[in-house]
């Protein structure tokens, strides 16, 4: 186990390694000058060069590369030109609500996309399987941002049933105001037991969360269905109907954890995407998250700010796909003599 | 695999998923083609009356422009298409090249290349595309390049395990006894017989690729005025969606549709084509 951890370590570490430098290349290829881009358009050219020493711009490319892995280390991911604070703050303020977001819709996409994905296997080819597959195959099949649009459009806007945008109301900020811990709002209002806001932000939670949660539920229900199918064509699901189990009891006493395996593998995989996925709906319902933050950045061609969010959201992503590696070499022993 | 050894209970339906999926891209890219002809009105000179709703004359209203909405769907579709087709090629050439010089020559080639492929994997699709797509001038142009950058490892890893799987066969060995320059089997009996996997997995992604590009295009960052395209079309048209719910729902419907079409195409061709991973 210790071997399969090191090794699995030292390529994460590789990966970030050149996610950093990928980072870099594409800022690089920004067309313009980084120094007028900070500057602004009006600065003389003495302000001009001062800004270039100060960023080191016109040393070579490596020497630049090398000060902006040093910077990353030290905690300086450099400043948005939008807000004109750290990247690294406002990161620090925007991710919670993303992972918050994001969270809710795993959670949605697992309780949802398990159960169905064992009943497409349990009536395989019949027609609920049908009904199941047709289903998840519209889920990952829709474009987010419209979905997104038209939910809130029949649910917000007409049918009134939850708030249009927004992580919370705003005036409960001065009635009921929450003390921070995670700056996650839910898990904070949780423990401060501050009940006006945590079921304001589960309302507002439910919208958004539910058109993130579309594609994950699609792939969970078909990861699900397909490793069920698998698992019961095994030999031990032979020998458990032989002893006269129904074949429910043989999909979900026997064949099921097996099966979560791969699923469980998927989850890290979806995560990461929907991450970027919910960049489109939070900018749709306002969702104080990343995708706002990096919609508005992209709006200001606020290349710091990206190259800040891009970076978190890889190394995020490296991070989930390691701890399901390793987590599957717990549940799995023939995983870690690969 | 084995099926439930009880028939009792609801009857089995054969699947037409596939045969559906085939049916509608024949339909889309018979519509990108015949646009011109098909479309009942010309997208750009004389303006119509702006945001009619759906009608006999303009079954899909007309949008804030005045254009009338099928019409510009059509025309999307030469768009949608465009990019899904130029993606595909893009990244299966650069990923099939390199997947089999990793695969065929092994070692340390094969190292490098892996280990680039896993830093470049290490981004969600759409983050390095967005990334990518933010410094470049945004245009068709941009969304093909932007996409293909992020898709390329995965037909690399495809084609450099059955590179290395068909490398070891024994009309391979053959061949290398009798003297063939290595680029010379690559290309004559490696590359033909990995063929089949990257078809496959080129008609999967599809429906990824266009949904990409209609999110890139909804943020911006692609497809401009004039060119229609479906996720410009919804980003256009959100600012009107409360009174005029054509112009955000019929795009987005046609971005759907057509995701889902490749889709469940490349599923079933994925089923036919490859008996291991038969999920009957």
């Amino acid at each position: 186990m210790a071997r399969h951890l090191a090794r699995r370590l030292g390529q994460a570490l590789l990966v970030v390694a050149g996610v950093v430098v990928l980072t870099f290349t594409v800022m690089r290829l920004v067309p313009g000058d980084p120094a007028v881009a900070f500057a602004g358009p009006k600065a003389t050219p003495e302000q001009l060069a001062e800004v270039r020493e100060r960023f080191g711009l016109d040393d070579p490319l490596p020497a630049q590369l090398v000060a902006y892995v040093r910077d990353l280390l030290t905690g300086d991911w450099g400043t948005s030109l939008r807000t004109r604070q750290p990247v690294l703050d406002d990161l620090y303020l925007a991710f919670p609500a993303s992972l918050e977001l994001v969270g809710a819709a795993l959670v949605l996409a697992i309780v949802v996309g398990v159960p169905v994905g064992v009943l497409a296997a349990r009536h395989n080819r019949r027609l609920p399987d049908l009904g199941v597959r047709f289903t998840s195959m519209l889920a990952v099949s829709v474009p987010v941002f419209w979905l997104a649009l038209t939910l809130q459009l029949i649910f917000a806007s007409e049918l009134g049933w939850f708030p249009i945008a927004g992580e919370y109301d705003s005036s409960l900020d001065t009635t009921s105001p929450l003390t921070l811990w995670t700056n996650i709002t839910v898990v904070d209002a949780l423990i401060t037991g501050n009940w006006p806001i945590l079921t304001s932000t589960l309302q507002h939670l439910v919208l958004p969360a539910l058109v993130v949660a579309a594609y994950p539920t699609g792939v969970i229900a078909q990861m699900t269905r397909a490793a069920l199918i698998e698992e019961a064509g095994q030999d031990h699901a032979r020998m458990e109907r032989a002893l006269g189990f129904g074949e429910t009891a043989v999909l979900t006493r026997f064949a099921l954890r097996p099966s979560l395996v791969p699923v469980l593998s998927i989850v890290a995989l979806v995560f990461a995407y929907s991450i970027v996925n919910g960049f489109l709906v939070e900018a749709v319902f306002n969702w104080p998250g990343l995708g706002r933050y990096a919609a508005e950045s992209i709006k200001a061609r606020d290349t710091p700010a990206i190259a800040g969010v891009t970076l978190l959201v890889a190394l995020v992503y490296t991070l989930a796909n390691l701890v399901v590696d390793l987590l599957q070499g717990v549940v799995d022993p023939r995983v870690r003599a690969r | 695999m084995t099926e439930a050894p009880l028939r009792r209970g609801l009857p089995r339906i054969p699947d037409r998923f596939a045969a559906l999926g085939a049916a509608i891209v024949v339909l889309l890219v018979l519509a990108a083609i015949l646009a011109p002809w098909l479309a009942p009105y010309d997208v750009d000179p004389r303006p119509l009356e702006s945001l009619l709703p759906p009608s006999g004359a303009h079954w899909f209203g007309t949008d804030n422009a005045g254009r009338d909405v099928l019409s510009q769907i059509l025309y999307g579709a030469r768009t949608s298409l465009f990019i899904a087709v130029a993606v595909l090629a893009v990244s299966a050439t650069a990923g099939v090249t390199l997947g089999m010089i990793a695969g065929y020559a092994g070692g340390w080639a094969r190292d490098v290349i892996m280990r680039i492929t896993d830093v470049f994997l290490a981004f969600p699709a759409l983050l390095l595309s967005l990334a990518l797509a933010v410094v470049l001038p945004p245009s068709v142009n941009t969304v093909v390049l932007a996409i293909a950058v992020t898709w390329w490892p995965w037909y690399a890893r495809l084609a450099a395990s059955t590179a290395a799987s068909i490398a070891t066969r024994g009309y391979v060995d053959a061949a290398r006894c009798l003297g063939v320059p290595a680029p010379l089997i690559v290309l004559r009996h490696v590359l033909p017989n990995s063929l089949t996997p990257v078809l496959v997995q080129m008609s999967l992604d599809a429906g990824g690729v266009i949904l990409t590009s209609a999110a890139l295009s909804y943020l911006g960052l692609g497809a401009q005025e004039p060119t229609a395209e479906w996720g410009l079309m919804v980003q256009q048209g959100q600012t009107y969606f409360t009174t005029s719910w054509w112009m955000v729902t019929f795009p987005g419907l046609a971005i759907l549709v057509t995701a889902f079409a490749f889709n469940v195409l490349g599923e079933g061709l994925r089923n036919a084509l490859d008996p291991r991973r038969v999920v009957k």
